[in-house]
């Protein structure tokens, strides 16, 4: 059997035969929902956290608009009651089951899957050269699992209510009567695809890799889907048992949590942060990674210290399981536990700093090219940065005892993940479209509409920043006056962001099918997604590639000049 | 705008007390003061970095942007001493912000022998605060709201200025938070267990009280005012007939226990609320939420009070705080019967 030697981005052009690719190798709706093909399973991943990321921000806009002015308004309309103080308190109610709804579905149903789901599944096998992921019919189950504890979250918070926040903090998650133990059911499925995802990847990964195909070649965007995928397996059970736990004390009446019961209220909280706090690493990494790719191949030059980036993803997945008691700062846990919880916290943050500055270092002699993916990588170093810093805020003591559950950590927070991970995915998308796809995405309208969300984003959330340092609580749905102007920019930022995020998602569908065709490599890429056709073919590669270089090496690169060269 | 936005921190040290800056409220505590350069710190030094980076970025962006097809870019692929550089000073800065912050925090767990003792119970959607030897209890009062006209409690909480303060914090239901933002300080009130902080407030003035955890329906609503007073006020305060311990030998005792302890939930004019409404109650026979009834007497509303989730009313969601005997005793569970009576008696037993 002939082997392909992929070197740079000169391959690709060896087969000029044609097959059909992975979208017409069959067609027909059985075809897609029972498929095993890791690249359908990616887009049916695509197509799922996109609707639940348009639902959940949808509720935001309508909580934005609510929160234009300090007493409540529009949700008074959307309630009805006997009288004005019964309405009243309906549409507080309300308010808390939005931004509970919010919350859940986009932690548990967007961001936790999208990127390793949709664009990881699509990519993991074509980036490493391998036909498929090691356990394709697990990979379908996984899907399945997060398809059926998603709508069990929709339909527990939909038909009977849920007020809780994401969070479930407890004793008062143990005591509302809204529909806590089916939501957390839905959680709980939705960890077992999490947990299924993650080690059909690191499998893959350990496995499948193509010959020549050694770990020191492995694109960054692998790295750090195989860094989640650690966590996702480790952190996740515990949030299985934690939410066990909870409906256990819920439905058998067995204290564990609430003190009325002899049980301990903060215990929730540990148990909790335990899966959460690593939770938000498996959220950015695969960011960090789809950043990685997005920057190098834009620039044409070789990632800057690629060994830095590849390790640091590792770094930060094993110290991400030592830090979780910095949410709970002021929650009574001792002041020894707080300072170490401190320290650890600051171990982090170096190791992200440290992937920003070669980020940066990598555009240094680069030929840089302003495509669409291109301003969504620039605008995460923009974005992502604001949010990372303002975390050290939130890790110093002291201040954190004013900034704790104020609209600082809100914004913080959606820096990170909407900067971060939310910009890189759209980045990803943009970068990977025409690959799977076969079709171009307009790219005027493209850079037209990164400007509009660059925009809408930070006039929503940069006000934030100051609303919580002056003090304002965040799930507040009504306000004192003064915090009246943050909230204002607020809302007419958020409308804007909307605006953009809806123009992008109807410019993609209409280019699946009227786009320009796409060439097999755009973009000039050197990793080996790029050395197959547009759309790939159904089992990835016409023959098993053989790699002898790493991804990064662009034939742009002057191989004269030896400067930093070992 | 801009200017004041950059030198918010220089501009509040240089126009005194209680001023506050774009960036923060009013500075009212001595913890504030301690705190705030700490913030500023952090603040500049990120800003500096943020702006480092990204003139880098937009530098190398526009310099190296592709000009011809093809353009040669460089073969650098790390450099040890810059990857080194770059490691170690973000390093040696993060450990003094952690420093400096620890030093802070951990001074709040030490407050000075004469700080005044003050217990801050935290309950769904209100503040009661004890002073204890003051004979002083300052719990909510009803306010209507300008805007909406809608009844709605606030706690007032009267403070010495230059004189520390020890909060003792707790809860009955579930978590709440007792956050001054003038004060930069905030704990949670957990049920079943004591938290806390000290604090000395040096600006005499009203401040904003919240609610910082989530706690459900009324959280945002769980609002009052910290009234910082001179030596004279508070002098005059303790003097006042403001903030009383409740009498259980006055005639109003029930109804005042209403007040502090059901009204955020519970009418007394026949409309429902987060319950029922206690008017006409007495002697009802209650349908409840698994089927059976129950008739509304004594040994009712005390199982409500002790145990309130033994027996929920249709149409209801539990949730009701749970009153132990430590909250109230025997005489006041006793003088709310009384006060639930004396609204009169449901229509349908007699
Ligand atoms: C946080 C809100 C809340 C507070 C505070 C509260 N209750 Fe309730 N209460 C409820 C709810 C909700 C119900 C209905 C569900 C149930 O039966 O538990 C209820 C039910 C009751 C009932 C049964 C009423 C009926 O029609 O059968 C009584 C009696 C009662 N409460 C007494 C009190 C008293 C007395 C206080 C003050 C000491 C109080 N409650 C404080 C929420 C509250
Ligand atoms: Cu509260
Ligand atoms: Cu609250």
């Amino acid at each position: 059997m002939a082997t392909t030697t992929v070197e740079g981005a000169l391959a690709g052009a060896a087969h000029d035969h044609r097959e059909p690719s992975y979208i017409q190798a069959s067609s027909g709706l059985k075809a897609w929902l029972f498929t095993i093909d890791h690249k359908r399973i990616g887009m049916m991943y695509l197509a799922s956290v996109w609707t639940f990321f348009f639902i959940a921000g949808a509720l935001a806009l309508l909580f934005r608009l609510e929160l234009l002015t300090p007493n409540l308004d529009l949700l008074l309309h959307l309630v009805g009651g006997e009288n004005a103080a019964m309405i009243h308190a309906k549409a507080l109610d309300l308010y808390n089951k939005l931004f509970t709804l919010h919350g859940g579905l986009m932690v548990f149903a967007f961001i936790v899957p999208s990127i390793p789901a949709s664009l990881g599944n699509f990519f993991l096998p074509l980036m490493l050269g391998a036909k498929d992921v090691a356990f394709p019919k697990l990979n379908l189950a996984s899907y399945y699992l997060y398809v059926i504890g998603a709508s069990v979250v929709v339909y527990a918070i939909l038909g009977a209510g849920l007020d809780t926040g994401w969070t479930f903090y407890t004793p008062y998650s143990t005591t509302t009567g809204t529909a806590v133990t089916t939501a957390t059911l839905g959680v709980f499925i939705m960890g077992f695809s999490s947990i299924l995802t993650g080690l059909n990847f690191i499998v893959t990964i350990h496995k499948m890799r193509a010959p020549g195909m050694t770990w020191n070649r492995m694109p960054l965007f692998l790295w750090a889907i195989y860094a989640t995928s650690v966590i996702q397996i480790l952190a996740t059970p515990v949030l299985a048992i934690t939410l066990l736990l909870l409906v256990m004390e819920r439905t058998l009446g067995i204290g564990i949590f609430d003190p009325a019961m002899g049980g301990d209220p903060v215990l929730f909280q540990h148990f909790f942060w335990f899966y959460s706090h690593p939770a938000v690493y498996i959220m950015i990494l695969p960011a960090f990674g789809v950043i990685s790719e997005i920057i190098a191949v834009h620039s044409k030059k070789h990632i800057f210290g690629y060994w830095a980036i590849a390790i640091s993803s590792v770094a930060i997945a094993i110290i991400s399981f030592l830090v979780w008691g910095h949410h709970m700062f002021v929650s009574g846990q001792s002041e020894f536990a707080a300072v170490l919880f401190s320290f650890l916290t600051f171990a982090v943050a170096v190791p992200t700093a440290i992937k920003v500055f070669s980020w940066v270092a990598t555009l240094y002699k680069g030929s840089i090219s302003f495509t669409t993916p291109m301003l969504y990588g620039l605008m995460f170093l923009f974005t992502f940065t604001i949010g990372g810093l303002t975390g050290i805020f939130l890790g110093a003591l002291a201040v954190d005892v004013h900034l704790h559950d104020t609209y600082f950590v809100v914004a913080h927070f959606h820096y990170v993940m909407m900067g971060g991970t939310v910009v890189a995915f759209l980045g990803g998308i943009h970068h990977w479209w025409p690959k799977m796809t076969g079709r171009m995405y307009p790219e005027t309208l493209g850079k037209i509409c990164s400007v509009i969300i660059f925009i809408g984003f930070n006039l929503t959330f940069f006000p934030q920043f100051i609303a919580g340092t002056q003090g304002m609580p965040r799930r507040y749905a009504t306000y004192v006056d003064q915090y009246t102007i943050y909230h204002e920019l607020s809302t007419v930022g958020s409308l804007i962001l909307g605006v953009g995020l809806f123009i992008v998602a109807i410019y993609l569908l209409v280019s699946m099918f009227k786009g320009k065709q796409a060439s097999d490599n755009p973009w000039g890429g050197a990793s080996l997604e790029w050395a197959t056709q547009s759309p790939p073919i159904e089992h990835n590669f016409h023959d098993t590639p053989h790699v002898d270089t790493d991804p990064y090496n662009f034939p742009n690169i002057d191989r004269s000049a030896s400067i930093g060269h070992h | 705008m801009m200017r004041e936005f950059l030198t918010g921190g220089l501009l509040h040290g240089l126009l005194g007390e209680a001023q506050s800056s774009v960036w923060m409220p009013p500075e009212a505590s001595t913890f504030a003061s301690d705190m705030d350069p700490l913030f500023y710190f952090i603040l500049y030094l990120c800003a500096f970095f943020f702006v480092l980076l990204m003139g880098a970025t937009l530098w190398f962006s526009l310099k190296y942007r592709e000009k011809t097809p093809g353009q040669r870019t460089s073969p650098i692929k790390h450099n040890g001493r810059l990857e080194f550089l770059w490691s170690a000073i973000p390093t040696v800065l993060l450990v003094v912000i952690f420093a400096w912050g620890q030093k802070g925090f951990v001074s709040l767990a030490t407050p000075p022998a004469d700080a005044l003792d003050v217990r801050v119970t935290g309950q769904k959607w209100n503040w009661t605060i004890d002073y204890p030897g003051l004979n002083k209890s300052c719990g909510p009062t009803s306010v209507t709201d300008p805007v909406t006209g809608l009844q709605g409690l606030q706690t007032d909480f009267y403070v010495p200025a230059g004189q520390p303060v020890k909060l003792t914090i707790s809860a009955t239901d579930v978590l709440h938070s007792f956050y001054i933002p003038a004060f930069r300080l905030k704990r949670d009130a957990v049920p079943d267990r004591y938290t806390g902080y000290w604090f000395t407030a040096d600006e005499p003035g009203v401040y904003d009280l919240f609610c910082a955890e989530y706690c459900g329906q009324q959280h945002s609503e769980m609002r009052g005012r910290v009234h910082v007073l001179t030596d004279l006020e508070w002098r005059a305060f303790l003097k006042s007939s403001r903030c009383p311990t409740l009498n259980p030998d006055a005639d109003d005792y029930g109804e005042k226990l209403y007040e502090a302890n059901c009204k955020t939930c519970h009418t007394v004019d026949g409309s429902p609320k987060v319950g029922p409404s206690f008017k006409g109650i007495w002697g009802k026979t209650e349908s409840l939420a698994d089927g059976s009834t129950v008739v509304v007497d004594d040994n009712y509303v005390r199982e409500s009070l002790r145990n309130p989730n033994a027996k929920i009313v249709a149409g209801f969601a539990p949730g009701m705080s749970v009153f132990d005997s430590g909250k109230l005793d025997d005489r006041a569970v006793n003088a709310l019967i009384d006060f639930i009576k004396s609204l009169g008696e449901g229509g349908d037993i007699k």
